[in-house]
């Protein structure tokens, strides 16, 4: 085997970060090569470096021996390297034929023959085992296959070198299994991937080679056939991690969110989240498993204000909250960690400290007679930064330039101060290394000790498994069965997730329904 | 009065005038739609067109033919054009900003343009200067259709490609591939940047089109309808057809009828001053800005603009 790339000495600083510390990496012909490392370890930087996104302060590229100078994405393009970003880089209204010829000349230049291109693109997506509609628009796909739109815009490129930062991110097991096996055959065919994870048994199961990193500086790189996962993790956080979390058994409270015979349509318009009714209570964590796009998404935003229902009511600690405004919820003390950071979860053009004081600013003593207080405001977000240990060069640095795993203890950090009674947590350690990952859950645990009521809602089985005390199972947008974790099987789980089970009938929310009439007659 | 009002839409002239009103607003609009679907707002159509207006009358009347007045009204466009991209794309000024700028700054110039070229002596113009106008481009065999021939086929040349742009650009967007570059930048320009388009080359291009076929629209009003000039001789036309471009949602077809509306409001207005019944003429000029307002007021819908509507981009710093 050959070398295709090789990095050396590369260094890239931000203001006040040292992003890569002279990092040496080299990737063969054909091999499936993991960067592993913590969130803000410096893997997107070092590869948006190889991409021409940013300019490295120093280092040296070499392409299939010869040294190269990328300047910008189109050089590493004409090179055959392709890139598929933590964040997609497709234009929504637009087709997939026509996100995938974009920028190039099409078949019938200056025409734009899309029928061509489209044959085309089925023919890719065949050879690849990719399968998408080429005449669908973006914006109506779900993440998954966007992330195969973007794989077919590199290979469309004629990519030998396939980057793809933290592909697994957004995907649900089964469609991570499907990128998996396209994975392989891509390498088949001869195409090195750098494959961008923080997630140990991915990059096991799948890689070649492992690259760790820490901190901006290379770890190591080592054969996966001699390595284990427990050696990666010590490598990547420089301790030891245990994903046990320690849960004492608590008798649950009162109720406080009761949910009853609740429906909500999507963004088209269509039924998402049907006649769903639960209970979640005090000293409680109840999880709602499900593959994603099951009305998980919309069930979160119909309790958090953002969505209205349809039909139904939500109450929260005995009050009417349906469809009352974000504001209104969060002032019945409310917390939501919506599943996306970047759009809902923050202003990422606004400071740390701007985003954290970002429920409480019009608050004393963050600001008085409607004027905010500087020093106060710097004063609680350096604590916050301290108490959960955000890595940022400042409080006034833009959210933006953070990593994920950075962004999200910003989140957590706003939503959990003022001990809120009930919590509603969506997909909250997606994207974040095991360190992270197991601090955000210790704290969700200990939100509970103290007597928060938490909604998880989460597409990583393993995730509800290990934090909830009742587990619900959303699918088609129902709820399609409730158990306790203790008595939970995970084959009935995973049956019901694919909907060939159901638990839970039409019967039992007529039920509710019926015991409410009858207690509604009665006063 | 009904009776008089009812015989302005008996009569074939209104039709015709129909079609005559609407050209300068579509050929700005349309002209400029490309640009605003790249993601520029180009609100600085008013100037392009004042410009052109100016930059005819001045051709015509110094060199005596038309033709080249309709090249210099040209020309005039596209330099507020360039002046617009450097501005809005190069600077990354906040376009609206700039537009009014421009649209200032080309009424005042051509307040003093016009004079300084036409003085005699000393003394400052007084009447009205005549220069030779466009003549009028009879169609063979569709011009003598009865009705349909007088209504479409016996204009001045602007006219035809006002309505031939129409197609054309909806060709380009949809049909060619450098459209589709046009959509993608308009749209998310940090993808078409990533794919090795110029999001800054798209947005030049668009914008100098838009210059030169709103400077052809002043012309249209200059040294084609009228053969002559009055200050500020575009009126607010170049905000209508911008309305329009709201109006038609950022589509070709959308955009024709907007500019097909106001243009028939144009028109209904000057045939009802014409008719000399009661109604002061300061109401009736009134009128397609009345319309406008009505128009956007019931405009709904989804707002359908460009992602990257009136946001310059810059790559981002590292
Ligand atoms: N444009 C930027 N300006 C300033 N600092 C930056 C910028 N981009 C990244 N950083 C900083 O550089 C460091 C490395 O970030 P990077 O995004 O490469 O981490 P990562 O390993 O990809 O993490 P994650 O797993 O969270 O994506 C972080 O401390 C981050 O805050
Ligand atoms: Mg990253």
């Amino acid at each position: 085997m050959s070398e295709l790339l090789r990095l050396e000495k590369m260094r890239k600083t931000f203001p006040g970060v040292l992003a890569n510390d002279d990092i040496d990496l080299s990737i063969e012909q054909g091999e499936i090569h993991a960067l592993l490392g913590e969130n803000g370890a410096g893997k997107t930087t070092l590869m948006n470096c190889v991409y021409g996104v940013y300019r490295p302060d120093r280092g040296r590229i070499f392409w299939k021996g010869k040294e190269v100078t990328i300047h910008q994405a189109r050089d590493a393009i004409a090179l055959g390297i392709g890139m598929v970003h933590q964040h997609f880089m497709l234009v929504p209204p637009l087709t997939v034929a026509e996100n995938v010829i974009l920028g190039l000349p099409s078949p019938r230049e200056p025409l734009l023959d899309i029928k061509a291109v489209e044959k085309e693109v089925e023919e890719l997506s065949q050879r690849y085992g990719l399968a998408v509609n080429p005449s669908a628009q973006i914006w109506q796909l779900p993440v998954g296959v966007q992330q195969r739109v973007e794989i077919l815009k590199a290979l469309y490129r004629k990519a030998e070198l396939l980057i793809l930062d933290e592909p697994t991110a957004v995907l649900t097991p089964i469609e991570v299994d499907e990128l998996f096996a396209v994975l392989k055959s891509l390498k088949e065919k001869g195409i090195s991937v750098i494959f961008i994870s923080h997630k140990l048994e991915e990059v096991m199961k799948i890689c070649d080679r492992i690259t760790v990193l820490r901190d901006g500086r290379k770890i190591a790189t080592l054969k996966t056939t001699e390595t284990t996962p427990r050696e990666l993790a010590k490598m990547m956080v420089g301790r030891e991690v245990f994903l046990k979390i320690d849960k004492p058994p608590l008798k649950p409270g009162e109720i406080v969110l009761k949910v009853e015979a609740l429906s909500a349509k999507d963004n088209r318009g269509l039924p998402a989240v049907r006649n769903v009714s639960f209970e979640v209570r005090r000293y409680e964590i109840l999880g709602i498993a499900g593959v994603d796009g099951n009305g998980q998404a919309e069930l979160a935003d119909v309790l958090s204000g953002m969505r209205r229902a349809s039909s139904g009511r939500v109450e929260i600690l005995g009050k009417d909250v349906t469809d009352c405004t974000p504001l209104e919820i969060i002032n019945h003390g409310v917390a939501y960690i919506p599943p996306d950071r970047q759009h809902t979860g923050l202003i990422l053009d606004f400071t740390v400290a701007e985003n954290l004081v970002g429920k409480s600013f019009f608050k004393s003593p963050l600001s008085k007679w409607g004027i905010l207080r500087r020093e106060s405001i710097e004063e609680f977000a350096q604590q916050a930064i301290q108490e959960y240990g955000i890595r940022t060069p400042g409080a006034q640095v833009k959210a933006k330039l953070l990593s994920g795993g950075n962004q999200q203890k910003v989140v957590l950090a706003r939503e959990l101060s003022g001990n809120p009674d009930l919590i509603i947590a969506s997909q909250p350690t997606r994207g974040l290394d095991v360190g992270a990952t197991e601090y955000v859950r210790t704290k969700m645990v200990e939100a509970r000790n103290r007597g928060a009521a938490i909604l998880l809602i989460s597409t990583e089985l393993e995730e509800v498994l290990t934090l909830s005390d009742r587990i619900a199972v959303m699918y088609g947008g129902e709820i399609v069965g409730i158990v306790p974790a203790d008595q939970a099987d995970i084959h009935e789980i995973g049956e019901m997730m694919a909907g060939t089970k159901r638990l839970v009938d039409g019967t039992l929310t007529l039920k509710i329904q019926e015991t409410e009439k009858a207690y509604e007659s009665s006063d | 009065m009904l009776d008089q009002l009812l015989s302005i839409f008996a009569n074939v002239e209104f039709y015709a005038a129909i079609i005559r009103m609407t050209t300068p607003l579509l050929l700005a609009a349309m002209g400029s739609l490309l640009a605003e679907k790249a993601g520029v707002v180009t609100f600085s159509m008013e100037g392009m067109m004042l410009m052109g207006a100016v930059g005819g009358i001045i051709g015509s009347g110094v060199t005596g033919n038309v033709w080249m007045g309709v090249l210099l009204a040209i020309l005039f466009g596209i330099s507020v054009g360039l002046i617009y991209a450097i501005m809005a794309v190069s600077v990354g000024a906040h376009q609206i900003v700039t537009s009014v700028g421009l649209n200032l700054g080309a009424l005042g110039l051509s307040a003093v343009l016009y004079p300084l070229v036409f003085k005699r002596g000393e003394e400052v113009i007084q009447t009205v200067i005549r220069v030779p106008s466009m003549p009028l481009l009879k169609i063979p065999i569709l011009g003598d259709i009865p009705f349909v021939g007088n209504v479409f086929f016996n204009h001045l040349p602007p006219v035809y490609i006002g309505y031939l742009l129409a197609p054309v650009v909806w060709f380009i967007l949809y049909r060619t591939s450098w459209g589709l570059k046009v959509r993608a930048v308009g749209e998310h320009p940090h993808a078409a940047d990533t794919v090795g388009i110029s999001v800054a080359k798209v947005r030049y291009a668009t914008i100098l089109f838009a210059g030169a076929c709103s400077g052809l629209a002043g012309a249209f009003l200059s040294i084609g309808l009228l053969g002559s000039y009055m200050e500020n001789m575009t009126a607010g036309r170049g905000f209508i057809a911008y309305t329009a471009i709201v109006f038609g949602k950022w589509e070709p077809t959308g955009v024709l009828l907007g500019t097909l509306l106001f243009g028939m409001a144009d028109a209904l207005q000057l045939r009802i001053q014409a008719l000399g019944i009661g109604i002061p003429y300061q109401f009736l000029v009134m009128f397609p800005y009345v319309v406008t307002m009505i128009a956007l007021i019931s405009l709904v819908g989804k707002a359908s603009w460009p992602a990257s509507y009136g946001s310059p981009f810059r790559r981002e710093a590292g």
